[in-house]
């Protein structure tokens, strides 16, 4: 089956079966690579991307409920406002360790600072604690959602 | 501090400008292959080119796993070079052991392995450049200095940039790396400083970095279904039927003694071969494994403990006499599972095979191994295999193991294409090479001042054919070893077909565990404060330290966090501290770990305050916090949630049976390091083991119940 897609701003097709997870028509049609693979089951959250805004498990989103909904991964997040914001505290607080889970953990933060521009510690919970990171980077991915909330809140 | 270096590997730093001429492979992916015109590269040594432009190119010569060893070394070579972090570009270099030495990373070697050699290497090309500057000038050496990349000569005002004098300075004799002088730490300005990752660019913005993430041209995807018990083969398959699906191109069994047996499935996309493989019919033969299971241990280490142990692996005095002679006894059983690595990148290996060359694109932890792995399954000569090492979604030990990169090759040779080999999540789970599980016997003697005597161990493992399964053993020198005068390790096995392996901080993950809190318990059956007894300890007169252990590191580093956590001031009820500390690869912990328990019996962790002393230096204070909070963060998700438990295979399918601690139970970890004049030694592991046993010593402040047994039961609370 032929789809049109919106990712990030520009039209594209693939043309795979329509029960292909949306993660996979990302990364082997599309090429787009930013979006990994973790679990398949929607249990660890790499795979998170934005669909019409909101964030969603790819892994487990076949591409025939897509739609025409637009579709935001990591590698167009920073076309955003509050995206760009996000990745720059990543890299100041050097976030990573091994990175592979920080493309769903910034597409869930994006999410949770549009939601709470000024989240408390327990909003950050509730709204980060779905996405796992093996490595164990959550103190600094905690401190780079509130370093980014701080310079919105000073303009 | 001894130099390291490695002789035969000196001519490695014989300059060539020549080289700069030549055509430089890109690291990974064939698109970001480059070529240098000739004269525009100077090669300085292995280590380090500097371009026409002014980029200093730094190689990163150990894995990537997000132990953070490819900023931290490179800074080392950066502050001697004394050039601009900011000009620098970091590249993961080929395997060549001959070049750079050790390049697996495991067993927080890396930086102890390579840091001396590094600052070395730095400064010899720093050097080269000055004598660049020298001889263009004709001012002596000794009349210049360098800051930021750049030679300057105080008396005339000239200055050069080291990307001017880079070619000059390719034509330089050498310097002897062993005597070469080096900066004074007190003049570092790179090292000891915060750094962001190299690579965290190109992460925040989703491009390639990974092994899952390499493409080639006209690449085909392939998965493997295997049998869920460990080492069944396959008997009888339908491979008709998947051949006939769409998207398959080939479809074979793989069934030779390199690798697992199992079914191949080779298609356009990887979904195709997932979905395939889900309509597979196959039967096995699941061999004699299919008979062992958990329960079954469970009552084999009861039974091996009512005997003598089949070994004695220490004897120190008289063990017998001491119990007989000692004021109180105390005795306890301690088990803890088999546990998985779950790193978070799924296992994969691409591979080509081109006209007798093998090309493989490796997340592999140890790549010369995985290179001899994948050449002889294929039975090539090892020559004839190039790994190119790619950065890693976590490693955890997991990719010192090769068996993908053999698969991988197994496949590449049939299909004669660009192919990604991916293991799905239950496939990660179902055939890792797991931490084995274990069990100790205890027994301590104190006398009537309380002070221990005698103690013993039964550790009852796992072993195949009567050797003991791979990481399943016990270090002879595990303290108390040196610090009682009577003592007894003896082990016996159990017999088990299962795949083990080193999961960071090998054994010592699971000693701490078991030694920290039984010495926890004898401090509480003698009356004394748990720190107080473990120092006295450390302090015994007659002590005889194993194998260059410090007491009086480990004894500072455990005053310290005492001090820190307020240790000894009473908390809220249901509340408890727990502390613990121990010795692993070369790196000294202490750990105090705050926790409580609600009326349903869960656990919380409320703080947990580390100190460690890992030597001179701290290269990235940045990685190395993370490397400390992550491996605590690591020790509490084993102690309260993982464990693997055996029928036949591992009875585990995803993260929802394996879980990882998530953003909601992350406690506040203080960390400290103390300084100390000894070498600088590394981070990955050393600061997992004691946050077990403090948490589960905490947990007995807390309730007065022992945690015997892991992962931690809520019920055992409730």
């Amino acid at each position: 089956m032929k789809y049109a897609l919106s990712i990030n701003g520009s039209q594209l097709e693939a043309d795979v079966d329509p029960d292909t997870p949306l993660l996979w028509v990302l990364r082997d049609t599309l090429k787009l690579k930013g979006t990994k693979f973790g679990c398949g089951m929607s249990l660890c959250g790499a795979c998170t991307v934005h669909l019409d805004g909101k964030p969603i498990r790819s892994c487990v989103t076949p591409i025939s409920a897509v739609g025409s909904k637009s579709i935001t991964t990591i590698e167009g997040i920073g076309n955003d406002t509050v995206g760009q914001k996000v990745q720059q505290a990543w890299k100041i607080l050097d976030v990573p360790q091994c990175g592979y889970c920080q493309a769903g953990q910034i597409m869930a933060a994006v999410s949770l600072l549009k939601q709470f521009p000024q989240p408390t510690d327990q909003q950050i919970d509730a709204g980060m604690s779905r996405n796992l990171c093996r490595c164990a980077t959550y103190h600094r991915i905690k401190a780079a959602i509130h370093q980014v909330a701080d310079a919105v809140k000073e303009g | 501090m001894t130099t390291t270096l490695n002789p035969a590997r000196r001519h490695f730093l014989k300059a060539s400008a020549a080289i700069g001429g030549g055509l430089f492979l890109g690291l990974y992916l064939p698109n970001i292959a480059y070529a240098a015109e000739a004269g525009q590269m100077a090669v300085l040594s292995a280590h380090v080119r500097i371009t026409a432009d002014g980029v200093i190119e730094i190689m990163s010569v150990a894995p990537e796993i997000g132990q953070g060893i490819k900023t931290s070394l490179p800074m080392v070579i950066c502050e001697e070079l004394d050039a601009d972090w900011a000009q620098v570009s970091v590249l993961q270099a080929p395997v060549n052991s001959d070049a750079f030495g050790r390049q697996s990373a495991g067993g927080s070697r890396s930086t102890p392995a390579h840091f001396d050699e590094h600052r070395r290497i730095g400064a010899a090309a720093r050097q080269m450049l000055l004598q660049a500057a020298a001889e263009q000038w004709q001012v002596p050496l000794a009349s210049l200095t360098t800051q930021a990349g750049i030679v300057h000569h105080g008396a005339s005002g000239r200055q050069l940039s080291y990307a001017r004098l880079a070619n000059q300075a390719a034509r330089q004799q050498s310097p002897d790396l062993a005597s070469i002088t080096l900066k004074n730490p007190a003049d570092f300005s790179l090292i000891g400083q915060f750094t962001s990752g190299v690579d965290n660019d190109a992460l925040v913005h989703g491009r390639p970095l990974f092994g899952i993430d390499v493409e080639l041209p006209s690449m085909l995807h392939a998965v493997i279904h295997k049998c869920p018990v460990f080492g069944g083969r396959v008997k009888t398959v339908d491979l008709a039927s998947i051949n006939a699906l769409p998207g398959i191109r080939h479809a074979f069994v793989i069934d030779t003694s390199s690798v697992d047996s199992g079914v191949a499935i080779v298609a356009d996309s990887w979904w195709q071969a997932e979905k395939a493989r889900r309509q597979l019919k196959v039967q096995w033969d699941e061999g004699k494994a299919k008979q062992q299971n958990s329960a079954d241990f469970d009552k084999q280490a009861q039974q091996l403990w009512r005997k003598a142990p089949s070994q004695i692996t220490q004897q120190v005095g008289n063990v017998d006499k001491a119990f007989a002679d000692a004021a109180k006894v105390i005795e306890a059983e301690y088990a803890y599972p088999f546990i998985a690595h779950g790193q978070l990148e799924p296992i994969n290996c691409t591979a080509h095979w081109q006209a007798g060359h093998l090309t493989l694109w490796a997340p592999t932890q140890n790549p010369a191994s995985g290179q001899r792995q994948a050449a002889s399954a294929i039975g090539i000569d090892v020559n004839d295999v190039t790994v190119n090492v790619t950065r890693m979604g976590g490693g955890f030990g997991r990719r010192l193991f090769n068996d993908y990169m053999a698969e991988a090759a197994i496949i590449a040779k049939q299909v004669g294409v660009p192919v990604k080999l991916l293991w799905n999540r239950q496939d990660d789970f179902q055939h890792d090479y797991y931490r084995p599980g274990g069990y100790h016997k205890f027994k301590a003697g104190i006398d009537a001042q309380g002070q221990l005597q005698a103690f013993s161990d039964h550790f009852v493992s796992f072993g195949n054919n009567g050797r003991t399964l791979l990481a399943a053993g016990m270090h002879a020198a595990e303290f108390p070893t040196g610090f009682v005068p009577n003592l007894q390790f003896g082990s016996s096995l159990i017999e088990a077909q299962i795949p083990t392996g080193w999961l960071r901080a090998p054994t010592s993950n699971a000693m701490g565990f078991v030694f920290q809190s039984m010495l926890d318990e004898v401090a509480h059956a003698a009356g004394q404060d748990p720190l107080a007894f473990q120092l006295a300890l450390l302090r015994r007169s007659d002590a005889k330290p194993q194998n260059g252990f410090s007491p009086q590191r480990m004894a500072a580093v455990l005053e310290r966090v005492a001090e820190l956590s307020d240790w000894g001031k009473p908390v809220p009820e249901f509340h408890g501290k727990g502390i613990a500390c121990y010795y692993s690869h070369a790196g000294y912990f202490a750990e105090v770990v705050q926790a409580s328990v609600n009326q349903m019996g869960a656990v919380k962790v409320e703080k947990i305050w580390v100190v460690g002393d890992v030597g001179q230096f701290i290269v990235n204070p940045s990685g190395a916090m993370h490397q400390v909070q992550g491996a605590v963060l690591e020790g509490l998700s084993q102690a309260l949630y993982q464990q693997v438990l055996i029928d036949g295979g591992a009875q585990v399918s995803n993260y929802h049976q394996h879980k990882i601690l998530a953003m909601n139970a992350v406690p506040e970890v203080e960390v400290e390091f103390l300084a100390t004049d000894n070498p600088t030694t590394g981070l990955g592991e050393p600061a997992l083991p004691p946050v077990i046993p403090a948490l589960c010593n905490a947990l007995f402040a807390a309730t007065g119940k022992r945690v015997r047994s892991l992962p931690i039961k809520a019920e055992m609370f409730a």
